[in-house]
């Protein structure tokens, strides 16, 4: 057992600071190992968001030394003998309570868009896909929903009224994957760029750097969404086509996809 | 910070869903297509249920890989998993159903791993005689619940997330009226008005030390069960999950998926031994390969070959695990090896099993492309839980239902690798349809207020000033107790000291002390668990006294062989009538009929 120092946000929306502590640790342990421990001897009403402790829920999304991380997948091994640990709440989402925050954003982005629309099965009552063919869509599915990737994007991270007319990288991921689905009908090239604001994001690929997943979120996912956006709105080809009305107004003869809206998510009526 | 009166948020559907992993979620897409008015109550935020640990599949019976697989093989892999304790009615419409709700995941978006002919693929498992688990990588689980997540709230089902429920409510009648619990950010009040609730909490792992189970496994939907008067079965028989991790300290108990065994992964000893050809129970003898070669051979051609005895029920396996680590053939932090890197190319493991590998070059420096793993077994899943009609998943109370781990019957004494996540789909669907049945029938509504006050007074209770026992330390007490006294392998002595353990551990939890005020108090809300976690580790530990035998996962160093008379009966474990602990009884179990039972006949 050694003593680490660490340096924690404590406070809710009303104002905060950072609180000094000391806790035990022992070899081969996370933050969320340290954390777990100043809750169980120092601090019992510390918040903070787990539930695997794994790396595969998403749940445990801080801010160490001022990285986005997650808590359970950063070892203290990875600092130097005796440095100070500073562990604060993401940045981009509204503090509930010390390290938790308010991530309800990501949910009501979610709900905004249309999900998988597939053809009837094949008459054997089965879908054939090809293994090549899923895996593009698969890397984006790998996404453990932590938000850092929100929490990171300029776009929202440092101007909160882009908030209502963007969606952010985990959903651009999610678009990108509907969109390269081997056997789904809808086209959403207009809903990414309308109603999620693709357009406003300039591809810095902070969203990758942070992903735990190691998703290229910017190559894979949001540049090619984004050619195929451009496509649709400057192919003079599709332009003419749609014009004269020999094209439908989809190029893939695939369906608009519907804007959704509203957030089913319920959140508390009031506060205690 | 602690008063009492405030006006409570309340709300009436007709299906309440407590839990949002995947039979919580299956259960209200089904209530909701069946027309009812559905929420969605979860301790976590949605999406983060523990389903999305599970890694390796879906045992489904499509036969995309083996035409000769079927529903009726799958059943019988699953009542001998069980050791033939199962409820046959359960396993029979799991093995039945699971294909078609495997084929609907993917109408909703799922991306399975494909076979060369395009569909689904299906791997090996441990207890299965064909591959047979539809599967993403050892991420299956997280493409589960996020199919499920996706598709619910398409539908617009209303979720509430971060709100723990506490109590459930009953009309005059005895039958469901409601449920009560709290919002987690703010520590505000909640009622529901619905005269159908359906429990899919998951299980108890979190009462033991060394699990590879999260936070949220506390036991509520088996202890609200019991409190609202239903009764648990099957409690004695806790899975051990023969891999976990061990080393270092920190993630002692996580999870190293059994497709590391069905990809080749092979358990070796300290003297670098296969030793589980030492540990093939009679019972498994005809099924299991007998040599190294045969073993081997198996992988590519199952029809000539028999199966590697690492591939054995959990059961079966962990005990061997324990068997040698007790021999001295241990590894250097207490586990035995777990080698797929001398049998499988860096390509193949970083394709079949990339979470395995990120987990293990993460957290424990080691890189298993390249050398072994150590592991050992860790608390995984309880076989038992709420006792429901298989058909339906209603439990003695009226609109009632339970699915999922926190549900009992289907996997009798010992739950088959994939056998899980397909539990969460077929009865899930089933349970969300018989609870919207039911409640549409239900005309007059019964009204919740008259139980609001004495609610909210339990739910504050460990605010007294007068206390001065920290949760915390109870939690750790009562993990440390269940993992040395109620463990993997269990005697009548150690039993009954850990029921007095219990017993004094429930004492102190009378005097709870919680520091801070309400918003987001994780002190606060483990004071509240708490009192689950010795509940149902009453459970465990009384039925693990009263069974005389050793089955599946229940071993008795005392008595180490099952008892056909035993294997002939259930464990029912019901609420005391001063409500402070649980009473047991025998009940035999549901027999079987003819045309089934000859699926057992010949070897």
């Amino acid at each position: 057992m050694a003593e680490l120092k660490m340096r924690v946000w404590r406070g809710d929306d009303q104002g905060g600071a950072l609180q000094d502590y000391s806790v035990e640790v022992s070899e081969g342990e996370v933050v969320l190992d340290a954390i777990h421990r100043l809750q169980a001897t120092q601090a019992g009403d510390l918040a903070v968001r787990w539930n695997c402790k794994a790396g595969k829920c998403g749940s445990c999304s801080a801010e160490i030394n001022g990285r986005p991380r997650l808590l359970c997948m950063t070892r203290l091994s990875d600092f130097e003998p005796g440095e100070t640990i500073t562990v604060t709440p993401v940045r981009t989402f509204p503090i509930v309570r010390d390290l938790v925050t308010d991530v309800s954003y990501n949910f009501e982005k979610a709900s905004e868009l249309p999900s998988v629309s597939l053809p009837p099965r094949d008459a054997d009552g089965k879908r054939r896909m090809a293994q090549v063919d899923v895996e593009r869509g698969q890397e984006f599915r790998k996404c453990i929903e932590c938000f850092l990737c929100q929490n990171v994007c300029h776009v929202i991270r440092d101007h909160e009224d882009n908030k209502p007319a963007f969606a952010g990288p985990r959903f651009f991921l999610r678009y990108a994957e509907l969109d390269m689905h081997p056997l789904d009908t809808h086209d959403r090239r207009e809903l990414a760029q309308g109603a999620a604001g693709i357009g406003m994001c300039n591809i810095t690929k902070c969203c990758t750097e942070v992903c735990p997943e190691g998703i290229k979120i910017t190559d894979n996912a949001i540049i090619p969404m984004k050619e195929r956006v451009v496509d649709k709105k400057y192919d003079p080809l599709v332009w003419l086509g749609e014009k004269i009305g020999i094209r439908n107004k989809d190029t893939d003869g695939r369906e608009a996809a519907p804007k959704k809206q509203g957030s089913p998510v319920k959140r508390p009526a009031g506060k205690a | 910070m602690a008063e009492i009166n405030e006006s409570i948020e309340k709300h009436q559907y007709d299906v309440v869903v407590i839990g949002a992993g995947g039979s919580g979620l299956r259960a209200a897409i089904a209530a909701h297509d069946a027309g009812a008015k559905t929420a969605i109550v979860t301790k976590s935020l949605l999406g983060k249920a523990h389903t999305v640990m599970a890694e390796g599949g879906i045992a489904a019976a499509m036969g995309n890989r083996w035409p000769e697989d079927n529903w009726e093989v799958h059943f019988r892999d699953t009542m001998r998993g069980g050791k033939m304790l199962n409820n046959w009615r359960m396993a029979q419409l799991h093995a039945q159903e699971a294909p078609e709700r495997v084929q609907e995941l993917e109408d909703w978006g799922a991306l399975f791993d494909r076979t060369e002919d395009g569909l689904i693929s299906q791997r090996d498992f441990g207890g299965h005689r064909y591959a047979r688990l539809a599967h993403v990588g050892d991420r299956t689980g997280l493409e589960m619940i996020r199919t499920l997540q996706q598709r619910a709230v398409e539908l617009g089902i209303d979720v509430f997330m971060e709100c723990t429920i506490t109590e459930l409510f009953k009309d005059d009648a005895g039958a469901i009226s409601g449920a009560f619990g709290y919002w987690r950010e703010t520590g505000t009040f909640i009622a529901f008005e619905a005269p159908s609730v359906v429990l899919a909490t998951g299980g108890i792992g979190k009462s033991f030390k060394v699990t590879s189970n999260s936070w949220e496994y506390t036991g509520d939907g088996h202890a609200l069960a019991l409190r609202a008067g239903a009764a648990l079965i099957n409690m004695e028989f806790v899975q051990f999950h023969p891999t976990g991790m061990v080393w270092p300290p920190s993630v002692k108990g996580l999870l190293v998926t059994e497709s590391v065994r069905g990809d080749g992964g092979v358990l070796k000893n300290s003297e670098g031994k296969r030793f589980m050809f030492d540990y093939i129970p009679e019972f498994f003898k005809a099924e299991t390969a007998d040599t190294v070669e045969e073993a081997d051979r198996w992988y590519d051609d199952k029809k000539n070959n028999r199966r590697p005895p690492e591939l054995l029920p959990r059961d079966e396996v962990a005990r061997a695990i324990n068997s040698e680590i007790k021999a001295g053939r241990g590894s250097p932090h207490g586990g035995i090896y777990l080698d797929i890197a001398s049998r499988r190319s860096p390509e193949f493991i970083h394709k079949r099993l990339p979470s395995m590998h990120h987990q293990f070059k993460e957290l424990a420096d080691v890189d298993i492309t390249k050398e072994p793993m150590e592991i050992g077994p860790t608390c995984h899943y309880v076989m038992g839980g709420v006792e429901v009609d298989p058909d339906t998943e209603l439990s003695g109370i009226k609109g009632l239902y339970a699915v999922g781990e926190c549900s009992g019957g289907m996997h009798g004494s010992n739950r088959l690798g994939g056998n899980s996540l397909s539990d969460l789909i077929v009865f899930g669907k089933r349970a969300g349809e018989a609870a919207a049945s039911y409640s549409s029938g239900v005309q007059t509504r019964a009204s919740v207020d008259g139980e609001l006050a004495a609610a909210e007074a339990a739910a504050l209770a460990p605010f007294d000033p007068k206390g001065d026992e920290n949760a915390y330390t109870i939690q750790a007490d009562l993990q440390q107790t269940m993992n040395d006294l109620v463990g993997i392998i269990r005697n009548a002595d150690e039993l009954e000291a850990s029921l007095k353990e219990i017993d004094k551990l429930k004492e102190r939890a009378k005097h709870l002390k919680v520091e801070g005020a309400r918003a987001y108090n994780p002190g606060w809300h483990l004071s509240i668990d708490i009192h689950n976690m010795l509940l149902v580790s009453e459970c465990i530990a009384k039925a693990a006294l009263a069974r005389q035998e050793s089955r599946g996962g229940h071993t008795r160093d005392d008595y180490p062989g099952p008892d056909p008379v035993w294997g002939s009966k259930n464990l029912v474990l019901t609420l005391n009538a001063s409500g402070d602990g649980v009473e047991l009884a025998e009940k035999p179990l549901p027999v079987m009929p003819d045309e089934l039972k000859k699926f057992f006949e010949d070897k």
